[in-house]
């Protein structure tokens, strides 16, 4: 097999709180392949968008450990001069809230224009301008001669962010990172956003790190999937066994916790308690353990590792063999009792 | 663009006709009128109501509120008591000095107040920024008038220099190059002292402006594009940051008016202000009119300067 096109080694980002360091990234291995969609999927604080963050090399006070390495070259920690000539060229990214995304007070040809003239310096002005016509196209914006000269507050959402998908792709990246693209967009533009990604990808052959906390999107566009919690991967596997057989704890409260309409259940799995911020993480012992108190403490590793249950799917922790849902009637039962 | 700026100046019209109403009305409540005091003491009572009548004091307000306009749209502001001659010739010399005061004023304003925004901005929480925003404290804390004075005293007295006094030195020929020279010499300081105040409001818009720019997710886009910090700051926060510069612009005029009357007394600038102060010290009314008249317009054309200056920089605004 040849060489992944993005090889993450024991990526470790942390933040100054105080005197100290915190690490929302911890020891995180990861590879992303040509032509390959990889969806980080986690609650909000799980650190997908610091793994993101960290690869692109835009945190501005972070450390970072460990290895990046992008067609073989390590990227991690190297001068933001040299890291600018991979992004926005062959490393590239598309960003959350379309709304914001864009800088006001600049027409939309001229940001998708900034891109080309900071790789390609030789490109003259009426080829590049002729290009951008033909992306907007490509990102099917309507009247691209119209839009070019437009501002973004003049585009809705949707189309603000075919926009940011066209600066994302103008050099035809090798790997593209989406940071959840459709979150700030209503749904039916969602789907749009999305086949428009995955076609893009078709024609680039790039790979594309997909971070969602949306599981609907990952089923639709991975083909592997890493859970994250709490700036760990819990479970890493292709994404039909993931869905089809998951394992871990974390990845299996979070597939019950999706309203399903052919399977009218009277109450919706909720996972409990909420993601510990990063200063008072645990740092030893299995990390979802507080938000299964249910369970016997026996069942967690002291030091939880990833292991490989079959082929291509890892685990972390051995909790997962003995896992159960708690029986939420009976608990509520409980508490009525309790109650009168 | 043009559309805004016409429909900009519309606006503008009333605003300078309500000015001058309430200009002229708050003067009529001033005690005493033009005869006060300006005649011999043995002048009898119906002689002075008789000139009264002639002068049409009697007349209502809206006739002569009237008759002033009238008078001001064919050039005349009236005649000062004082002076004994029209008020436009006494005004004008002195619009032109205050003019160029406020000029170099805007220029040492902006010329120190952009270069130590943008640093204590961008480098913000650093030693240097500090140092900048400790400046911006004191520059807030001290009043004008005393800080004119001790520049006045350091650098025109005890170090000699600059000159103490006056708009020019006396016997240089006019519109010789020693003129433009002299005059120049005679505003830095003055022009300086305003500056050096007045532009900590500056500073400070412009920094908190950077710093709050600087985390715009747009910022991120541009850095994912591969642009250099210097692209960065030159291209997407500078430009971004400069809008309330811009619409603080008017109010910045405002302040110079202000401004430029305490320095033009403490440095003897024959100016607007030190003429606006001695008028209402000898109740000099026409020439008090025409200056609060003079300077409120200022202040209206300050405040469409801005909008035009913002509706260039900012494309949502010309829209709406």
């Amino acid at each position: 097999m040849s060489n992944p096109l993005l090889e993450i080694k024991n990526l470790k980002t942390s933040f100054r709180i105080g005197e100290e360091y915190y690490a929302a990234v911890d020891d995180v291995s990861l590879n992303v392949n040509e032509n390959e969609v990889l969806a980080i999927v986690g609650e909000s604080g799980s650190g997908k968008s610091a793994l993101a963050f960290s690869v692109m090399g835009l945190h501005n006070r972070a450390k970072i450990e460990g290895e990046i390495n992008f067609k073989g070259r390590n990227i991690a920690n190297i001068p933001t001069k040299e890291m600018n000539k991979f992004r926005g060229n062959e490393l590239s990214m598309i960003f959350q809230d379309p709304l914001t995304a864009l800088n006001p007070l600049m027409e939309v040809g001229r940001q998708i224009d900034e891109v080309l003239i900071l790789h390609n310096k030789n490109m003259p002005k009426s080829k590049r301008k002729k290009y951008i016509i033909e992306l907007l196209e490509r990102v099917e914006i309507p009247r691209p001669q119209h839009v070019y000269n437009q501002f973004p507050h003049e585009l809705s959402g949707g189309m603000r962010q075919r926009v940011i998908i066209a600066i994302a792709i103008a050099n035809q990246p090798e790997l593209l990172i989406a940071d959840e693209p459709t979150t700030a967009l209503d749904v039916t533009i969602q789907a749009q956003i999305l086949d428009l990604i995955r076609e893009l990808k078709d024609d680039l052959g790039s790979g594309v790190i997909l971070i969602t906390h949306d599981l609907g999107v990952v089923a639709e566009m991975a083909d592997r999937v890493a859970v994250m919690y709490a700036g760990e991967i819990v479970e890493v596997a292709d994404v039909d066994t993931l869905f089809s057989d998951p394992q871990h704890p974390y990845t299996r409260s979070l597939l019950s916790s999706i309203p399903l309409l052919d399977d009218v259940q009277d109450k919706l799995h909720v996972i409990h308690g909420i993601v510990p911020s990063l200063k008072n993480l645990p740092r030893t012992g299995c990390r979802f353990s507080s938000r299964i108190p249910w369970m016997d403490e026996d069942v967690h590793e002291e030091n939880p590792e990833l292991s490989e249950v079959s082929p291509g799917h890892f685990v972390r922790c051995t909790c997962y063999k003995h896992f159960y849902f708690p029986d939420e009637n009976k608990e509520e039962q409980d508490h009525d009792t309790t109650k009168s | 663009m043009w559309k805004f700026i016409v429909r900009r100046l519309l606006i503008t019209s009333p605003q300078i006709i309500f000015l001058s109403l309430l200009v002229f009305v708050l003067a009529s409540f001033m005690p005493g009128d033009a005869l006060t005091g300006a005649i011999g003491p043995d002048v009898k009572a119906e002689r002075l109501a008789e000139l009264r009548e002639e002068l049409g004091f009697n007349d209502p307000w809206y006739i002569q509120y009237k008759d002033w306009v009238a008078g001001i749209l064919q050039g005349s502001l009236g005649e000062s008591f004082q002076y004994k001659m029209d008020v436009e010739d006494l005004i004008w010399q002195r619009v032109i000095n205050t003019f160029w005061l406020s000029l170099v004023s805007v220029i040492f304003i902006y010329a120190i107040g952009l270069p130590l925004g943008i640093l204590s901005g961008r480098y913000n929480d650093t030693l240097l920024d500090q140092l900048i925003t400790g400046y911006t404290y004191i520059g807030f804390a001290t009043p004008i008038f005393i800080f004119g004075l001790v520049a006045l005293w350091i650098f025109g007295y005890i170090l000699g220099w600059f000159p103490t006094g006056g708009s020019v030195d006396p016997g240089v020929e006019s519109g010789s190059i020693e003129y433009i020279l002299s005059k120049l010499q005679h505003l830095l300081l003055p022009g300086l002292s305003i500056a050096l105040i007045g532009t900590v409001s500056t500073v400070q818009y412009l920094r908190s402006e950077i710093i709050d720019t600087k985390q715009k997710d747009f910022i991120l886009t541009a850095r994912a594009k591969g642009a250099s910090e210097r692209r960065v700051y030159n291209r997407h926060i500078f430009r971004n940051s400069i809008l309330p510069i811009a619409a603080f612009f008017g109010y910045e005029i405002i302040n110079l008016i202000n401004g430029t009357i305490f320095i033009e007394q403490i440095f003897s600038y024959p100016g607007m202000g030190q003429l606006f102060l001695d008028s209402i010290v000898i109740r000099d009314y026409t020439v008090v009119t025409a200056l609060v008249l003079l300077t409120g317009i200022g202040a209206i054309v300050g405040a469409l300067l801005s909008d035009i200056i913002l509706s260039l920089v900012d494309p949502r605004i010309r829209i709406k």
